[in-house]
């Protein structure tokens, strides 16, 4: 018996502050999705009000070929095609280049801060560098004789989503040469060497031995980097709040206003908005997870 | 194998290092660049900054952005490093020794409903900051602690409880139970042997887990913009620069110094502790 209530002494104080601080909030956001701002059940309509409101969804300029505002929704899905493939591609590069490379991992340092650093400062330092006279993208466009497309790269709606997605791939791209490296390392080396017995080009040796088995970091890489993309907040705050004319708006990013900044704030939308961020991670997350408890 | 063979290989073998050197140069240089010019614009007056930070014809460096990012009228840095620890510090340690206590009853006991329950448990960490805040943000304001760091710090400590107890069930499923049974037959207590003998060998994992959650709670924004009212004092480090940054015209000096000294904590900490930090980065994640 005494075995038995043991173990649940041992897990109170966990269960306590998750109890309050997660699960009841994420039932309780659910629940108050589906209310309207008397109180009153209204089923789906804060999620249709969500679907109308331009700032979420807007596919019009994106049929038509314009540039954005396309709204948060496809802004977020732009995010994921571009910034995903970018960004696995570079952690991979680097981690097999810089593994061969004197001084590679003062270099891999290097490039990892920028996952160290709060997003906040990243913030900051892709609004510098995309400024009109003092960033280093509009001087090197003059260097290399594009300087007449220079300009603040984030004042603008039409270009500000394009630079933060970029300017994210700089931030992020640590992670996955983190992740790759380690999985680099598990791959016996003995692998490596019977290739080069055999007479294996460098070409088909990544691709038939080390792509293969990096397979699990892959996994890692690619659901992480979609949880980040989806939930991406700091950087377009603290840049232009979404806008301008929201060119940079996205979900986390319109929830908060819904929540806490436009009058009167709606705690519904913003919920039903969450909620369907959540719904959005939840797969990914969850196979995620299925694949770290079976280690 | 001929002789010619031989250096013709050499040859290949020369030039393909040298194309790797070149790109890990030109790819290190892509990433510095936006470090070192936010260091130039740190120590140089604005109008030099405009100028473009890369230029060196005039160069008259100055402390001015670090004395006035530090007294800064609307957001000081001396204040809000300091509240930043205050919520950091306890915000690290306490769901570590909460999340081991639970952690250690997932790896060494069996009791119902236990699978389900860790189950539930490390789903949770997939949870978006989004999906609590609204509940959490009125749950505070009726206990009084909005506005309050030790709400703050609560919330921290949730939210890191899921991915630690994975984190560290993990470590302690293989770590050799035989010490602690001998223990248990010389008549010690669950708790005495969690604290006198676990914990000790879980130290490399502690490390990882501090180093982690420090720079986590230390770069968090969102929490604290929610749930801290933006006021001088009460700032939080990560509040006080996009206050700083304001909707203009930046005075990049300042904010450069600013940004300086906010990512040098977490900076310090990852160098201080990098194998740890990695090690947690890729232990839930490769091993997989």
């Amino acid at each position: 018996m005494r075995r038995q209530i043991f173990p649940f002494l041992f897990l109170i104080p966990s269960l306590f502050l998750l109890v309050i601080f997660v699960l009841f909030p994420v039932v309780n956001t659910v629940y108050i999705s589906f209310l309207n701002q008397e109180g009153k059940f209204v089923g789906f309509d804060n999620y249709a009000k969500v679907f109308s409101d331009k700032s979420f969804w807007n596919p019009k300029n994106l049929i038509e070929g314009k540039p954005p505002p396309y709204g948060a929704l496809i802004h977020n899905g732009i995010w994921i095609m571009i910034h995903l493939p970018l960004s696995v591609f570079f952690g991979l590069l680097l981690a097999v280049l810089l593994r061969d490379v004197k001084g590679g991992a003062i270099i891999k340092s290097a490039v990892f801060l920028g996952v160290v650093i709060p997003m906040i400062v990243g913030g900051v330092l892709l609004r510098f560098i995309y400024e009109d006279d003092a960033g280093i993208v509009n001087a090197f466009l003059r260097v290399i004789g594009l300087g007449h497309l220079a300009r603040t790269w984030t004042a603008f709606p039409d270009t500000i989503l394009l630079s933060l997605i970029l300017g994210s791939v700089w931030i992020w791209t640590g992670f996955s040469m983190i992740v790759y490296s380690a999985g680099l390392e598990g791959i016996p080396t003995e692998l490596f060497e019977s290739a080069k017995i055999d007479g294996a080009s460098r070409w088909r040796t990544f691709w038939r031995i080390t792509v293969p088995m990096l397979k699990p970091a892959t996994i890692v890489v690619v659901t992480m980097t979609l949880l980040w993309e989806l939930k991406i907040f700091d950087i377009v705050w603290v840049i232009q709040q979404g806008g301008p004319l929201e060119g940079s708006m996205v979900m986390a990013v319109i929830m908060y206003l819904q929540a806490f900044v436009y009058r009167p704030t709606n705690f519904h939308v913003a919920s039903a908005i969450a909620t369907l961020l959540t719904v959005m991670t939840f797969g990914f997350a969850a196979y995620l997870v299925n694949r770290m408890v079976k280690s | 194998m001929s002789r010619l063979n031989i250096v013709k290989r050499l040859k290949k073998v020369k030039k393909f290092t040298i194309l790797v050197h070149v790109i890990a140069f030109a790819v290190s240089l892509v990433w510095i660049i936006p470090f070192f010019g936010v260091f130039m614009a740190s120590i140089r007056p604005l109008p030099e900054i405009l100028d473009g930070w890369w230029n060196f014809e005039v160069f008259n460096p100055t402390l001015r952005g670090y004395i006035e990012a530090w007294n800064h009228p609307s957001a000081p840095l001396s204040r809000a490093l300091l509240n930043s620890l205050l919520v950091t510090i306890p915000s690290t340690f306490t769901p570590i020794f909460i999340a081991a206590l639970g952690a250690y009853s997932f790896a060494r006991f069996k009791f119902p409903t236990r699978d389900i329950l860790f189950l539930v448990i490390v789903l949770l960490q997939t949870i978006p900051q989004q999906m609590v805040i609204i509940p959490i943000f009125n749950t505070m304001i009726r206990i009084g602690l909005w506005n309050n760091y030790i709400g703050l710090i609560l919330v921290h400590t949730a939210f890191a409880l899921p991915w630690q107890i994975l984190f560290l069930r993990n470590f302690f499923s293989v770590l050799p139970v035989e010490v602690e049974e001998a223990a248990r037959i010389d008549g010690a207590s669950y708790l005495k042997i969690f604290y006198k003998i676990v914990l000790p060998l879980t130290l490399p994992a502690l490390a990882s887990l501090t180093a982690l959650q420090f720079v986590w709670v230390w770069n968090d924004f969102f929490f604290a913009t929610v749930l801290i009212l933006p006021t001088p004092e009460s700032r939080l480090a990560t509040q006080a620069i996009p206050a700083m940054l304001g909707r203009l015209q930046p005075d990049w000096t300042v904010v450069s110094a600013a940004s300086i000294i906010v990512m040098l904590i977490p900076i310090a900490i990852y160098v201080a502790l990098q194998r740890y930090y990695v090690r947690g980065i890729v232990a839930g994640a490769v091993k997989g």
